[in-house]
């Protein structure tokens, strides 16, 4: 595959519709469904992810994410739609999609009746690579399982569980990665190590598509995509996300907050309030609203309100909200 | 692009080879199972069967003759459905099974009863399921000493009483002794297969499904033929080591001869095989779990040995469970083993229960086929 930085702006070396400048979409999918029995669990489904790119995918529990992915990788058949993945048809062409995609799965999916090597070495026949012996001891060796390599994966931690299945998708060299929340349960310094290679890997061209919980690892993502009750409801950088939504957050400080939180929850004009600490943040889309709310305060010199910029979780949680007003 | 891999394949055989070693449970019910049967099914359950069907060899077209095969049927053990002309053609039916008996009535047979001489007269039986012949040929033994009776009154009658007027002589044919152990070997064979085969595919790709490694494996580019061919192929292996295990134990434990080819006996068993674990991964891909796949298995294990002829003759059973025994291919497993170890069949005399067998396998394909998931759907 040609180097991005390489190619001349009009080259398109996958031939997957790259547009002047920018690196060819290695996930291009449109208006893709999913039904189980009565359940429309995704609904209009569509991504374009760039080569290199590491994409995020965020969404409340049971929105669809895990679907979708499952949709992107052949794993399931979608109802309707179309689009393609690395350049082949996610409806016909399965079978070329999973030779070139590292997928990792939510649940541990290894076999932890066979030992850490064996798993590894299972994989990598699977993928019919051709230096197996040696792939599969430096895997072993980056992992830091070399001494407990003959260990049944079963008896691993949830952590390192999480780490084999990681290096187990990666071992064929994909050029797409989908990991489904590849780091929960995973301890903070594993976790940075893991995006630290991530962002490493994707400068090399790999492209990642990401489902997560946690907010800083959100903000690590190159572009966002937000689902909930299996709609999509925003895309983009971390900063368009913030600013598409046009949230308006005032933090106060000061005792008492459970008790303010009530009364304020009822109050016109506010969309959401979160505590953090002694500080909760009082959230809407009004600026004149939120502030005729927190005039009930009065001017009371114990609390303290502030403008402050909506975080990411504000954003989420209000789009969550909004999901669940519209279409519950 | 995406064809056949060797690489692939054996992965996946050796995989599940090493499941299988570390799989204590199952392994110990691969021993288990045979171990166990044989103390439940080497004590022979005897049961009654009647309605035999018989055919006659009449030499001796007499008065005598025709009223004494009268009261064989009379006695309700045989049927006659043949009259028979030579020797030559008793021993085909009786090879093929299409007759239990052949009854034999030499052309001096009226002539020698009248002048009291006690006639010979021969019943040959296929004993190679001795519970289902041992009461009809007690039967026969009293016919001989009570049937004529009346016929032989008056001029005769001072034969009476003494030895009976008839001599009866008996052949068991394939298993002179009347041994139970010759019909248990074959019968513990096919069901212990039976049991074994099924059950073991049937929760191979279910136990993948419940521990969400199915999920895994369908990431990959392993094709679904390869999936299941290489998850059949060890326990086509175990199959044949079980066999060989039992036929050892026939051989020298409970001495049951080895009339026929033993090349011959082992492609039987393997179409067996085959015809089983064909159905296990058409379970397994039907199930939801292992537990429905389990389920499925007894549901199909258990009118499998009731109705094989394995536990009762199948000749004492009434027409409805024979029609149905006859889906089953156990049924016809159990025929071709005793008929080559017992009576050295060749391959063209096996027809009848092979066709069966195979057509059972193609159809539990098709449905197989029809249920096999390449998704998560
Ligand atoms: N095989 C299935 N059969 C029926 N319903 C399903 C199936 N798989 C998922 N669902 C339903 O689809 C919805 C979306 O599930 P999905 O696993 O995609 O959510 P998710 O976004 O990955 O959630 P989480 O964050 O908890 O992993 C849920 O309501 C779930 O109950
Ligand atoms: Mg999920």
């Amino acid at each position: 595959m040609t180097a991005v930085v390489a190619a001349p702006p009009d080259t398109n070396p996958d031939g997957t519709g790259g547009s002047a400048g920018q690196p060819p979409l290695v996930i291009d999918v449109h208006g893709l469904n999913k039904h189980f029995g009565d359940k429309h669990v995704v609904r209009d489904f569509s991504l374009q992810v760039r080569r290199g790119e590491i994409y995020g995918f965020l969404g409340p529990n049971g929105s669809g994410k895990t679907t979708s992915i499952r949709m992107l990788c052949g794993l399931l058949t979608p109802d309707s739609g179309s689009g393609t993945c690395l350049g082949h048809d996610v409806i016909r062409d399965t079978a070329a999609i999973k030779r070139e995609i590292g997928y990792m799965t939510q649940r541990f999916s290894l076999w932890e009746d066979l030992t850490i090597r064996e798993n590894l070495d299972f994989v990598a026949r699977m993928y019919s690579m051709p230096e197996r012996a040696a792939t599969v001891q430096s895997a072993l060796t980056e992992l830091g399982l070399d001494s407990r390599q003959n260990q049944l994966a079963g008896s691993l931690s949830g952590g390192w569980k999480q780490r084999l299945a990681l290096a187990a998708c990666m071992l064929h060299k994909p050029k797409l990665l989908l990991l489904d929340e590849p780091t929960a349960g995973v301890d903070p310094k594993a976790r940075r190590e893991f995006w630290e290679e991530l962002h490493g890997l994707a400068e090399s061209g790999l492209s990642v598509l990401v489902s997560t919980h946690y907010m800083d690892e959100a903000e690590r993502c190159h572009r966002l995509a937000y689902l909930a009750y299996g709609r999509l409801m925003a895309t983009g950088t971390v900063d368009e996300v913030i600013h598409g939504q046009q949230l308006i957050t005032y933090a106060v400080t000061g005792p008492d907050l459970s008790a303010l939180s009530q009364r304020l929850r009822t109050t016109p004009g506010v969309g959401q309030i979160t505590p953090f600490g002694n500080t909760i943040h009082v959230t809407g889309r009004n600026d004149a609203a939120l502030v005729a709310a927190l005039a009930v305060l009065g001017g009371d010199s114990r609390y303290q309100i502030e403008r402050i910029d909506a975080t990411l979780e504000d954003v989420f949680i209000s789009l969550m909200n909004d999901a669940t007003d519209n279409f519950q | 692009m995406n064809t056949f891999s060797f690489t692939r394949w054996y992965g996946i055989i050796l995989k599940e080879f090493i499941q299988l070693k570390r799989d204590r449970l199952t392994f110990g019910m691969i021993i288990g199972i045979p171990v166990m049967q044989l103390l439940l099914f080497g004590f022979a359950i005897n049961a009654d069967p009647k309605n035999l069907p018989a055919a006659v060899l009449s030499q001796d077209n007499s008065p005598y003759a025709r009223s004494f095969v009268r009261a064989m049927e009379n006695s309700g053990y045989f049927r006659v459905v043949r009259q028979l002309d030579n020797e030559a053609q008793a021993n085909e039916l009786l090879a093929h099974g299409d007759v239990q008996f052949v009854a034999t009535i030499p052309a001096d047979f009226s002539r020698k009863l009248a002048r009291g001489e006690r006639p010979q007269l021969l019943l040959e039986a296929d004993a190679t399921d001795p519970s289902a012949t041992n009461n009809a040929i007690g039967a026969m033994q009293q016919l001989a000493a009570t049937a004529l009776i009346r016929d032989l009154a008056g001029p005769l009658a001072d034969q009476n009483p003494g030895p009976p007027p008839i001599d009866l002589r008996v052949h068991r044919r394939y298993n002179p002794e009347g041994i139970t152990a010759y019909n248990i070997v074959p019968g513990l064979l096919g069901t212990i297969l039976t049991m074994t085969m099924v059950l073991m595919t049937g929760l191979a790709m279910t136990r993948e499904r419940e521990r969400g490694t199915f999920e895994n494996l369908l990431s990959t580019p392993a094709r679904p033929f390869e999936v299941m061919t290489g998850k059949i192929v060890p326990y086509i292996l175990i199959g044949l080591i079980q066999v060989t295990l039992i036929f050892l134990a026939a051989r020298f434990v409970f001495g049951v001869p080895m009339k026929g080819n033993l090349l011959l006996l082992y492609s039987v068993v393997i179409l067996f095989i085959a015809a089983n674990l064909t159905l296990g991964i058409t379970f397994s891909s039907v199930a939801r779990n292992q537990l429905q796949a389990m389920q499925m298995t007894f549901f199909f294990f258990l009118p499998s040995i009731l109705l094989s002829g394995f536990m009762f003759p199948f000749r004492g059973m009434p027409e409805w469970a024979q029609w149905l025994s006859n889906l089953l291919p156990l049924t016809h497993f159990l025929l071709l083993v005793r008929g080559i170890m017992l009576k050295g069949n060749e391959l063209h005399e096996l027809w009848p229960q092979i066709w069966p067998i195979v057509a059972f396998m193609l159809a539990v394909i098709l449905i197989g086929l029809r249920f096999y998931k390449r998704t998560l759907d």
